[in-house]
């Protein structure tokens, strides 16, 4: 069906951006890439009075290395970071998982940040952010603030920004590239949001791990981490068998939801056979760095 | 009750079109209704189905999720822009002598992205092929003719660049 009547506005600049988020409270949402709150308005399932096109603020299309960080600005299209050498240098769990994501005209308008903004529970993009301990910088016009990736994402469509709020940059910290990734997920349909997805990266020294980051999506309200799984990995050698136990007390600890496509059951047996294929093919990948 | 209406700059398929519109017309409906290019289909209308393909500067997008308010000053390609009943893209013709369609209805959707994919890649494997459509949906085919039919028009392309060249 057709969306609700909408005022529209397209400014130029953040700040104007920023005044006409604080001038209707709550009425207001921001489109960049629309490719999440379309539909959603198509189905009237969204009905903001206020639609600010942000699609003209094009400085913040961006993607740069900034001392010890990745820099991704608010523009940025998923299609850009998917084919970019600098994102598989520097973050290679995010050019994995771009693999994941979508189709080709969603990635040519969909921005990174919208997407985080969107927060849907089944997402690739909340998940590599939380496993890589990423910053989100907010902005509203009292101040930027610095979101840790781990208190943005509260819920099924609800993050940590104001309703005055913008998500303007991701910043990614680049100690990765020495790091193993792995990433796995299922779905329905290649591209569709994930029954399961895990988002892992493995930190081995001297044979034994020591930094383990395993983010699940599609299992509860929000992309989490999963504390008592990499406690677990910490200190031990990667085998096989540690990562089929590891799986094993995941799948028993998480109460998986129930619903669209997948049962609590089959959620199970998903974490339970994608947790060890993202653990070996992340320590496979930590063994192969340069000791440098 | 009369909405704002918005006025908008857009060129189609090379040609300057200014319109007033209201904020919530979609560019699907935009095209078809005031354009009247029909050839851009509306399928599912929430961003799955690809029917509503178009290219918006530059680019392969799903028309049904842009508004036409937001195309003020882009440029636009519709698959009219491909070619003509007597002078047929070589896509086209592909998809004809392949049987890459049926009832026509995902196809210019089909054709679009496939252009993208070809400009970008001149000699694809089946597989990137396959990865490149897989965000239209056809419910005829079975989606091999669809391959079939953008593998000969990639060959024929790279045939005639290779002439040219």
């Amino acid at each position: 069906m057709k969306p609700a009547h909408f005022d529209y506005a397209r400014p130029r600049t953040l700040d104007e951006v920023l005044h006409l988020l604080a001038s209707r409270p709550g009425d207001a949402k921001l489109i960049a890439g629309g490719q999440s709150l379309v539909p959603m308005m198509n189905f009237r399932f969204a009905r903001p009075e206020l639609l600010i096109d942000v699609n003209a603020l094009t400085d913040l299309d961006y993607h740069r290395r900034e001392g010890d960080a990745l820099c991704i600005g608010a523009l940025t299209r998923h299609v850009t970071l998917r084919d970019s050498a600098l994102v598989r240098e520097l973050c290679p769990l995010m050019a994995e998982a771009y693999r994941h994501v979508a189709h080709v005209a969603v990635r040519n308008r969909g921005t990174l940040c919208g997407n985080l903004c969107h927060a849907d529970p089944a997402s690739e993009m909340p998940a590599v952010m939380l496993a890589t301990e990423a910053t989100l910088v907010v902005q509203g016009l009292s101040g930027r603030r610095q979101v840790p990736a781990a208190d943005f994402f509260q819920g099924v469509y609800a993050t940590a920004l104001e309703p005055d709020e913008m998500l303007v940059e991701v910043r990614i910290p680049v100690g990765q590239a020495r790091l193993g990734h792995g990433f796995e997920e299922v779905s329905v349909r290649k591209g569709d949001y994930a029954l399961t997805l895990v988002a892992s990266l493995l930190g081995i020294r001297n044979g034994r791990i020591e930094m383990a980051a395993v983010a699940l999506a599609g299992v509860a309200d929000r992309a989490m981490r999963v504390p008592t799984l990499e406690a677990g990995l910490l200190g031990k050698m990667p085998s096989d068998a540690l990562f089929a136990e590891v799986g094993a007390a995941a799948s028993l600890a998480l109460i998986p939801a129930d619903v669209d496509h997948a049962d609590a059951e089959y959620r199970r047996d998903l974490i339970r056979t994608l947790v060890p294929r993202a653990l070996t093919r992340a320590a496979e990948r930590a063994a192969f760095q340069p000791t440098a | 009750m009369s909405e704002q209406k918005y006025p908008i700059k857009v060129t189609v398929n090379g040609r300057k079109i200014e319109r007033e519109v209201s904020a919530r017309m979609l560019l699907s409906d935009f095209i078809r209704q005031e354009l009247q290019l029909t050839g851009t289909h509306v399928g599912c209308e929430h961003g799955v189905c690809g029917a509503c393909t178009v290219i918006l500067d530059g680019r392969t997008t799903r028309s049904c999720l842009t508004f036409a308010i937001q195309v003020d000053g882009a440029e636009i390609s519709t698959v009219e822009s491909l070619g003509t009943v007597n002078n047929l893209h070589p896509l086209q013709s592909a998809f004809w002598e392949k049987h890459g369609l049926q009832c026509g209805f995902c196809t210019p959707g089909m054709l679009l992205t496939a252009k993208e994919l070809l400009a970008r890649n001149p000699d694809p494997t089946r597989e990137e092929v396959a990865e490149a459509i897989s965000g239209n949906l056809c419910r005829c085919t079975g989606y091999q003719t669809i391959i079939d039919s953008i593998m000969a028009a990639a060959e024929t392309l790279r045939n005639a660049a290779e002439v040219q060249a």
